[in-house]
């Protein structure tokens, strides 16, 4: 029974993929929706099924990862085989519930707010894909697997948010984002090279058991006085990170909000960009054995990454990129949090409980700014204001999802945040003041975001009479919100933890002093500034100088990489590659070629010399090689 | 008498084809349709001909060896042949002389075929010699195009050239070792500076065939002149079985010398996959661009190669099997856009997608093939050359690898957001006639599901 469901989970979006694909407009017509979401349904219904059986089932006192089902997909020569399987532990359990849900919000949401589409149907179609290839993710039961599934989620966004293809901006966006991730994927692919090579295995619990083995340890190989499984995890990290948009991978995530707006929702706040968290995650077993040194690259990374995209949030005027940029922030909390390793492991519990309440609140945060962009037409926050009246749905939900992303009680975030800050407090002081300060901006850009678009002038009339948004809008917000309440009270540390024992996280009133009061801090001040229309603003963003200006312009690092890819790519390699060509070669060649001038008058009607000049290059080239050849390889 | 048919099927299979299209010319003749038909349905039996029925066997004095493998090495030239006579078919149907295409791509296959069962230093000759005069002859078949006539030209003069150093090089392998048998060979090659010096001028000739960078420079000339069908031809089918037959060669005769040119061959990829990429940078016409992608491809099948065991066998006849695939759906398109709307330059692809969504997908699917990006089957063959190469535990050598699958996917990747950009004028629709589509057709199923179904792997792994 719970075979058959773990399979359908994925099958029925791609199902839905195909018959979409295939059957197109003709046979369906305006029906995509409705199919696609159907579909969708089922696999969340299937997936809450599964979740449900695998944390009622008490009869261990510890929730242990089961491989479900498993075939021998790629038998490989050396005794290396690649499976395709299926594993359920928490994480897993979690991400199914977190994946279909929030898919299948957006899957309604789209019926309203894709109507109209010309290419309705292939927007669902792609839809299914991506949610597929995320459940694959998911459930991997090993490195290659999910190194496949991982590529395909990479390719199903990049048709996602190229999905309006007329727009140069979005084939820009949609390559750029498709080409930094490939570029990280490039150390998660060695990394598996790496890992599977040390442990004989691809598979994730016997590659947890072999390398953790004391046999291997004592064996374990050096390279440049770090362990080889160091260097390996190091390098599936950078994988992690370029698709969790960490610092400085993350240019590609502010960009990709050029796709239609629930894909950003899907994609770009609650399922693909936590990947590299989740992945990380599902090594984690791995990570706390490696040495102090990758365990603390995860963690610095994580909290710059926080703070760094959070300073930026706060000059953004475009709303998508504001959320975009605090996407990056949060899912930074995730990543230090994992990457703070005690003996209790509450890092990682929190990193999970932050990323499933982000999830909730943050698909609620860009559904509505969807809601929102469709309502005024623009992005740009000075066009909207005083919308309070005119979308009163939206805004309530808009305030409780800024609220719990604040991490004001009794809201989700708070009660995760307040994890991950526990943690950091415990073991990583300067983690934790990095991470108390960036709680304190997300609070003022958020409730900056919310006072300009809800409160501060009064709205134009040109919106008169307008209706908010269709049901199919509404209520997957509605929804959302009551989530965004709720979902703090889950008991998380019950189901998930490191060592899947029941984790008792307490919540210390005294502490939670400290993060409440900055949050609250920093909501004052953004009402302050942007309650009411004032000058306020620009006046602070005057005395900030030079700071204002750096972070409004992402801090320039977009124009750091263009200008590493341009320079050193282009100019350093390319250039001299195609000027050696030029005028080293051609040179030579035309020197040792006016000997054979002469001879070369009979094909002269060819009008081209080039044949000579070939075959000098193809002589060159053989005696070049010989002599190499002799004189490395001979003396043996 | 039967055994020889039965061992030599395919060979006899496309000597069968060819007698056929020289009786029909000799006779009344028929219209082009009817003979492009005709031809296309022979070649699909040649296909399953060369796929089924294999066997192991040694004719002609031992000369001519034929196995399980080699049969399926033959289909796969096979089965690309019979493609580019459907995807080209727009191109077969214009020209004046389609019978004489034919028998010369025909009796370039035939030689090709030989080549790859080929046990003896003569033979190997012979055929390599078969496959490739033909070749150059058919790159001259757009008459009226001086770019065409100035292709062949280029192919002939570095082909002689290549062949008299291979014969330079067998030359001195004979006066070596007193033999021209393959078995008889591999004894008696030397770790010496004269059997390396033998062995250098004959690889020579691979790279050549092959365009392994510096010997690559008459590619994207020929690539560019030739009609598409023959530079279909050259890049799936050429390189499909010079490959085969050096990795036979390599690791049959030369297996004495593989720490050297394991060096060699490491030395080489790097070069060419350094060279074709960052020069398919810089190209702005379709065929070059292609030309210099499949350089770059090139260096990454000897990235397989140097595993220098069955596995780098089993991965390279995988790769080509998906190279075939991706390739062809790409020329397929190109000869498509090129006969139809005339388009040559990278540019003009722009709003292709508004034009035919179906093309536009075939050549994007190719393309996301070519650079490797899952699940298109060309991930898997890249795979699987990396993990062969990977045998070797020389992980500075995967790591340049796997950073030109990178390069290679930002040019790539150029091309494909051209195509989903919309023109900046209207443009006409483009049809695509039947056979295209089918060939097409054929490509994308191949590049979905060659990766997907491990039963592909497992089989060429079984024939090994």
């Amino acid at each position: 029974m719970n075979t058959t469901n773990i399979i359908l989970i994925p099958l029925l979006p791609l199902l839905s993929f195909i018959l979409l694909g295939l059957g197109g407009k003709r046979l369906f017509g305006d029906k995509a929706g409705w199919i696609a979401s159907l579909a969708m349904l089922i696999s969340f219904v299937l997936a809450c099924g599964v979740a449900m059986n695998y944390f009622g089932d008490h009869s261990a006192d510890a929730y242990v990862g089961k491989v479900v089902f498993s075939f021998p997909w790629l038998p490989f020569g050396n005794g290396l085989k690649i499976n395709m399987g299926a594993l359920v532990d928490p994480i897993t359990s979690l991400m199914l519930f977190v994946v279909t849900f929030i898919s299948l919000m957006v899957h309604i949401f789209s019926l309203a707010y894709m109507k109209g589409e010309e290419r309705f149907h292939i927007y669902y179609a792609f839809l299914g894909l991506f949610t597929f290839s995320m459940l694959g993710l998911v459930i991997s039961s090993n490195l290659f697997q999910i190194y496949i599934f991982w590529e395909l989620v990479g390719v199903s966004s990049f048709l996602l948010i190229g999905f309006y293809y007329q727009k140069n901006a979005a084939l820009a966006a949609a390559k750029k984002a498709f080409i930094v991730t490939r570029f990280a994927d490039l150390g998660f692919l060695i990394g598996i090279l790496v890992l599977s090579a040390e442990a004989n295995t691809l598979d994730f619990q016997q590659l947890m058991i072999n390398l953790s083995s004391p046999e291997y340890t004592s064996a374990a190989g050096e390279f440049m006085g770090i362990s080889v499984l160091s260097w390996g995890l190091a390098l599936v990290f950078i994988g992690a990170a370029g698709k969790s948009a960490m610092f400085p991978l993350h240019i590609w995530l502010p960009d990709a909000m050029e796709g239609p707006t629930p894909v950003s929702a899907l994609i770009h706040a609650a399922t693909m960009v936590v990947a590299g968290v989740f992945l990380v995650a599902r090594l984690y077993p791995l990570y706390s054995i490696a040495e102090v040194g990758v365990q603390s690259l995860i963690s610095s990374i994580g909290a710059f990454t926080a703070i760094f995209a959070a300073l930026i949030a706060c000059t953004q005027t475009d709303i998508k990129r504001v959320l975009a940029y605090s996407t990056v922030s949060q899912i930074g909390f995730m990543m230090f949090s994992l990457g703070i390793m005690s003996e209790d492991h509450l890092g990682y519990t929190a990193s999970m409980f932050h990323l499933f309440t982000h999830a909730i609140f943050k698909a609620l945060l860009f559904l509505a700014a969807g809601v929102i962009i469709h309502y005024v037409h623009s992005n740009e926050m000075q066009d909207m204001g005083g919308l309070a009246k005119k979308m009163p749905v939206t805004h309530i939900v808009f305030l409780l999802a800024c609220l719990a992303i604040a991490g004001i009680p009794p809201f989700a975030g708070f009660f995760s945040k307040e994890e991950i800050l526990l943690n950091a407090w415990n073991n990583n002081r300067p983690i934790f003041f990095i991470a108390l300060l960036t709680s304190g901006l997300t609070a003022f850009y958020m409730f900056r975001l919310y006072f300009s678009i809800f409160w501060n002038k009064p709205h134009h009339e040109q919106g008169h009479g307008k209706k908010e948004g269709s049901w199919f809008e509404l209520i997957p917000l509605m929804i959302l919100g009551v989530g965004t309440v709720l979902a703090g009270f889950v008991p998380f540390g019950e189901y998930v933890s490191a060592d899947g024992k029941p984790h008792h996280a307490p919540i210390d009133l005294q502490f939670s002093l400290g993060p409440v009061g900055i949050a609250l801090l920093g909501i004052l001040l953004a009402a302050w500034m942007y309650f009411k229309a004032s000058s306020k603003p620009e006046k602070t963003a005057a005395g900030f100088g030079v700071f204002y200006k750096a972070a409004k312009h992402k801090f320039y690092i977009d124009e750091i990489w263009l200008g590493f890819t341009k320079g050193v790519l282009f100019n350093l390699i390319g250039r001299p590659a195609a000027w050696f060509d030029r005028n080293v070669i051609d040179t030579l060649v035309k020197g040792a070629g006016s000997a054979t001038q002469s001879a070369a008058e009979g094909i002269k009607g060819m009008q081209s010399g080039k044949v000579q000049q070939y075959g000098l290059y193809f002589l060159f080239g053989i005696i070049i090689i010989v002599s190499v050849f002799l004189f490395t390889q001979g003396g043996r | 008498m039967f055994e020889y048919l039965h061992l030599m099927k395919s060979e006899a299979m496309v000597l069968l084809i060819i007698f056929i299209l020289l009786f029909i010319k000799l006779g009344k003749g028929l219209p082009n349709d009817t003979l492009l038909s005709v031809v296309q349905l022979l070649l699909l039996c040649t296909v399953v001909v060369s796929f089924g029925f294999n066997d192991t066997g040694r004719i002609f004095n031992g000369m001519f060896l034929h196995n399980t493998l080699v049969g399926f090495q033959k289909g796969i030239l096979a089965l690309a042949v019979y493609i580019i006579s459907l995807v080209c078919s727009n191109w077969f149907r214009q020209t004046e002389h389609l019978a004489e295409v034919f028998v010369l791509m025909l009796s370039a296959l035939l030689g090709m075929f030989l080549l790859i069962s080929a046990d003896n230093l003569l033979m190997f000759y012979l055929s390599l010699e078969l496959s490739s005069i033909p070749v150059a002859a058919l790159a001259n078949f757009d008459l009226n195009r001086r770019k065409s006539s100035e292709a062949a030209m280029k192919m002939i003069m570095n082909s002689a050239l290549a062949s008299g150093i291979m014969l330079f090089g067998i030359s001195l392998i004979y006066g070596l070792t007193g033999s021209l048998d393959f078995a008889q060979i591999w004894g008696q090659v030397k770790t010496e500076p004269i059997h390396m010096m033998a062995f250098v001028f004959f690889f020579a000739a691979f790279a050549f065939k092959l365009s392994v960078v510096p010997f690559h420079l008459w590619t994207a000339d020929v690539y560019e002149g030739a009609p598409v069908p023959v530079t279909a031809f050259l890049s799936a089918v050429s390189k499909g079985a010079v490959t085969f037959a050096m990795v036979n060669v390599l690791a049959k005769v030369f297996a004495n010398l593989s720490g050297s040119w394991y060096v060699l061959v490491v030395g080489l990829s790097v070069v060419t996959m350094l060279v074709g990429n960052l020069f398919a940078i810089r190209q702005d016409n379709i065929l070059r661009f292609l030309a210099f992608s499949s350089i770059a491809q090139v260096g990454f099948i000897l990235v397989g190669v140097s595993g220098q065991n069955d596995q780098a066998t089993v991965a390279t006849t995988y790769f080509i099997l998906v190279y075939v695939f991706s390739n062809l759906a790409a020329f397929g398109v190109a000869a498509v856009l090129l006969s139809e709307a005339g388009i040559t330059r990278i540019e003009q692809l722009k709003g292709l997608y508004t034009r035919s969504p179906f093309l536009a997908w075939a050549l994007s699917l190719g393309l996301f093939s070519l650079a490797g990006v899952p699940p298109a089957a060309g991930f898997f063959g890249k795979m699987f050359l990396l993990m062969a190469g990977a045998s070797k535990g020389n992980y500075v050598f995967i790591g340049i690898a796997t950073l030109n699958m990178i390069i290679s996917l930002y040019y790539y990747l150029r091309v494909v957001r051209l195509i989903f950009t919309s023109a900046d004028k209207d443009v006409a629709s483009l049809q695509v006639s039947r056979p295209v589509m089918f060939g097409l057709g054929i490509c994308i199923a191949g590049i979905i599901f060659t990766g997907v179904i491990s039963w592909i792997y497992d089989h060429i792994q079984s024939l090994v």
